[in-house]
């Protein structure tokens, strides 16, 4: 707008307004970004460190785009077979593809390429790492409850789908270590029936390597899934700005609202400060440790191997499974079933699946419809707890299986015997967890009622007239006994009546039954403690009950 | 004869005739003994054997048997060559300290010059390979890239890219071959000592060998520089995912506690 206009009407006249505002005035006047902004500057967030995993996993996110945009300007995505004569010594005059070499070059010759190459892999070890934690937040925490489930289904898809992204950026640099396990990967996908060689050859481009993948590879990794991924990610950010986030229980917390600090300016200069932090502590990683030093590892060469190939972390379940799986085949009619890696395959997608779909079981069995906005303590719902920690204990054995060899050198062990723990631990180890850790949330409850009835252990031991000894009990707080008591506690279903009013039989469904049977499981006696009532509050509290 | 009667009874007597008869068994035998001037180079050696013996009926012949030729408890030691005692005692894995699924490197217990004599020893019992010279072994002026290549087709699926061991079946491994004497590293191919398979001059030339000694001299040894930093024991992702998991979210974990700690200064906390 001119500010040449001069009527006195015009509160303008009064000058020229300041440079930002005028700035912010031409800005709106184009964009209308001054409601958008209005409506979402005071938007509130609770503070808490658990609600900043996520941020870790965007933030590396972003550094590993930043630093993918810096490779992709050196690295050559293509299989053509070139000589060495680069400034690594022990590869001196060596065969190897274009992809390799240019990677070497990019941590030898490229200024900056090394620690850039090294930023770039140990984020995406974190990011990976760091979206496994902030799933099992969300997971112990209940956060996934209605309206979350599909919050929690694009989650689960970043999840997966980094897995595929750091997959195959690992085997972009065609080295000794990456091409094993490319071999590995297509060993896997030629173990599926029917269309399994189908796909192999289209994959490939024909016989494994072929000389296509490099470059297919390299658009997947670099174009298709971070597509995917940034718009998964975004709208994921959509649906936590919508469903507004989760907070704990306590005090002046309902469900209806969110206590917490505004994004602007606190929560704002907090998640730009954590940004740096986060790239500060990658960097200095990064500068430290080194990763994936692919002139150790030399080309690849489909007829070399060596020891310790592995995938990284995110893949070590899948490689633990294969490695602890008999080698089962069975041959037919000249076709060879080979379940010994197929077997594994598909583990490996049910365990993810089982968590996956986690969500949508849980509020099967509950029945319940409404909104959750108030995160559950992990003790108050110990029948998920413990799945939980059953499924990550399964996933560790896995990962255990995958290093099989490491921790049998490492430790002195014959790797037959860690195999055989993997074998047998695939099936024991998350039975065991679950019961031990339902026993832990039992315990912890029982505290926790205990807690609300008697008070804190004080550790003070007094001594009364007639010479007994008692340990002096403070009370809680108002707000501990409101934090202890304001999770709500479901009841088992019941299947109902066998006949209904008019004496016939009713029809219960199998379905039903078996909902009937582990909402009992999950909400039974067994499976909670009861939480104090007001009535046994105050008959405890009145004077008579103190002990 | 007077003279010599007259003094038979003279104390000294008996040390006179001793003296003389002492004298003549020298004589005869200095004239009449098998002639040793034919085998005089060897005397150094037979000695070494000799030597070898005692030492091997000392440290080795209770699992080898008296003879080398074997027990339940230790493999015959007929033809395996000076190279083989050369290596292995030479690291220290013999005399092994308890049987078991493999015998691992330690304290080497003799000296250099009485392996020597283990070695000519059982180099006696029947033709074996010999300890390499020192041009045979000297990585100095080898390909090292060529070495690389050699050492990634026939070492790493056991020893792993660049030497530094892997795990085998029921407890065997093989050992990481860092700061190992390149002299052993040959003899080890030439060998294939416990586990290993040999890999003799038809298999591996002299060449191939040296070229692969260049290369672990390169990439594994105490001047060899890792250019990206900390290289985590050089096992690979196995490492560097339990680095990522512990150090990298570990910190950034610590920090968002530290983060959401530190708040507004309206809230009181």
């Amino acid at each position: 707008m001119s500010t040449t206009n001069t009527t006195a009407a015009d509160p303008r006249s009064r000058g020229k307004a300041p440079a930002g505002e005028r700035v912010a005035d031409w800005a709106d006047g184009r964009l209308g970004i001054y409601s958008l902004a209005k409506a979402n500057m005071r938007k509130i967030f609770p503070d808490h460190w658990s609600f900043m995993l996520g941020e870790i996993c965007m933030y590396s996110f972003i550094i590993i785009i930043l630093t993918g945009v810096y490779l992709t300007l050196f690295f050559h995505p293509s299989m053509n077979e070139v000589e060495y004569h680069g400034v690594y010594e022990p590869l001196q005059g060596q065969l190897m593809s274009e992809a390799f070499k240019s990677t070497l070059d990019i941590s030898f010759e490229v200024r900056g390429g090394l620690l850039i190459r090294q930023i770039h892999h140990w984020a995406a070890l974190i990011f990976l790492a760091g979206m496994f934690v902030h799933m099992m937040r969300v997971f112990f925490t209940g956060a996934f409850r209605k309206p979350r489930e599909i919050n929690w289904l694009f989650g689960f898809l970043l999840f997966a789908l980094g897995m595929f992204t750091g997959f195959t950026g690992y085997s972009l640099p065609d080295d000794l270590l990456s091409g094993t396990g490319v071999r590995f990967t297509q060993g896997a996908i030629l173990s599926v029936p029917i269309v399994g060689t189908y796909i192999s050859m289209f994959l490939f481009g024909g016989e494994f390597p072929g000389d296509d993948f490099v470059a297919r590879f390299y658009s997947i990794h670099i174009l298709l899934l971070p597509g995917i991924m940034l718009g998964l990610m975004v709208a994921h950010l959509i649906l936590v700005f919508y469903h507004k986030h989760t907070q704990y229980a306590g005090p002046g917390k309902t469900n209806n609202n969110v206590v917490g600090m505004p994004l602007l300016p606190v929560y704002m200069a907090k998640a730009g400060g954590f940004f740096f932090l986060v790239f500060g502590v990658i960097a200095a990683i990064a500068a430290i440790a080194t990763i994936n030093p692919i002139w150790a590892l030399g080309p690849y060469r489909p007829d070399q191997v060596s020891t310790n190939a592995q995938p990284d972390w995110y893949m070590g379940f899948a490689e633990g499974l294969v490695r602890a799986m008999p080698g089962w085949e069975i041959n037919f009619w000249g076709h060879t079933l080979v379940l010994g890696v197929f077997i594994p395959l598909v583990l490996f997608g049910l365990v993810l699946a089982i968590i996956a779909l986690y969500p949508f079981i849980e509020s099967w069995i509950t029945g319940d419809k409404r909104e959750h906005h108030i995160l559950d303590r992990p003790r108050n719902a110990p029948t998920r707890t413990a799945f939980g920690v059953a499924w990550v204990s399964w996933y560790m054995v896995g990962l255990i299986g995958g290093g099989n060899d490491l921790i049998a050198t490492h430790f002195h062990m014959s790797i037959n015997a860690v195999t055989w723990f993997v074998r047998i631990g695939f099936f024991a180890v998350p039975v065991v967890a679950f019961v031990i850790t339902k026993r832990i949330c039992l315990g912890l409850q029982r505290r926790d009622r205990e807690k609300v009835l008697h008070g804190r252990e004080t550790g003070i031991i007094k001594r009364l007239p007639h010479g007994e000894f008692i340990e002096v009990h403070e009370p809680l707080s108002q707000e501990q006994l409101y934090t202890l008591t304001a999770h709500e506690q479901y009841r088992p279903a019941e299947i109902g009546p066998a006949t209904d009013e008019n004496g016939v039989e009713r029809k219960v469904s199998p379905v039903e039954k078996l909902r009937v049977k582990l909402s009992k499981r999950y909400y039974g006696e067994d499976s909670q403690i009861a939480k104090p009532t007001v009535e046994e509050y105050k008959e405890i509290t009145s004077g008579h009950g103190h002990h | 004869m007077k003279k010599l009667s007259a003094r038979r009874r003279h104390p000294l007597a008996a040390i006179v005739v001793l003296l003389i008869a002492l004298a003549a068994t020298g004589g005869l035998y200095a004239v009449f003994a098998p002639a040793e001037k034919a085998q005089a180079d060897d005397t150094a050696q037979s000695l070494a054997i000799e030597e070898g013996q005692k030492l091997y009926a000392v440290g080795c012949a209770s699992c080898h048997g008296t003879g080398g030729q074997g027990t339940s408890d230790g493999p015959s030691l007929v033809g395996v060559g000076a190279a083989s005692v050369d290596f292995q005692v030479g690291t220290g894995r013999m005399p092994a300290q308890q049987p078991g699924a493999q015998i691992p490197r330690k304290k080497v217990i003799y000296t250099q010059a009485q392996i020597d004599q283990l070695a000519a020893y059982v180099a006696s019992l029947g033709a074996g390979p010999e300890i390499p010279t020192k041009e045979q072994y000297d990585p100095a002026g080898a390909d090292s890239a060529a070495g690389g290549e050699l050492f990634r087709t026939n070492c790493a699926q056991c020893h792993n890219f660049t030497g530094k061991g892997g795990a085998l079946t029921k407890g065997k491994y093989a050992p990481t071959l860092e700061d190992v004497d390149p002299k052993h590293i040959y003899e080890a191919m030439q060998t294939g000592p416990q586990n290993m398979p040999s890999f003799p001059d038809t298999t591996l030339s002299e060449k191939n060998k040296k070229d692969i000694i260049a290369y672990l001299d390169a990439v594994n040894s105490d001047d060899t520089v890792s250019h990206g930093g900390m290289e985590l024991g050089g096992f690979g992702p196995v490492a560097e995912g339990l680095f990522a998991w512990v150090f990298g979210l570990g910190a950034l974990i610590a920090v968002a506690v530290w983060v959401a700690a530190r708040t507004a200064k309206a809230k009181k906390s």
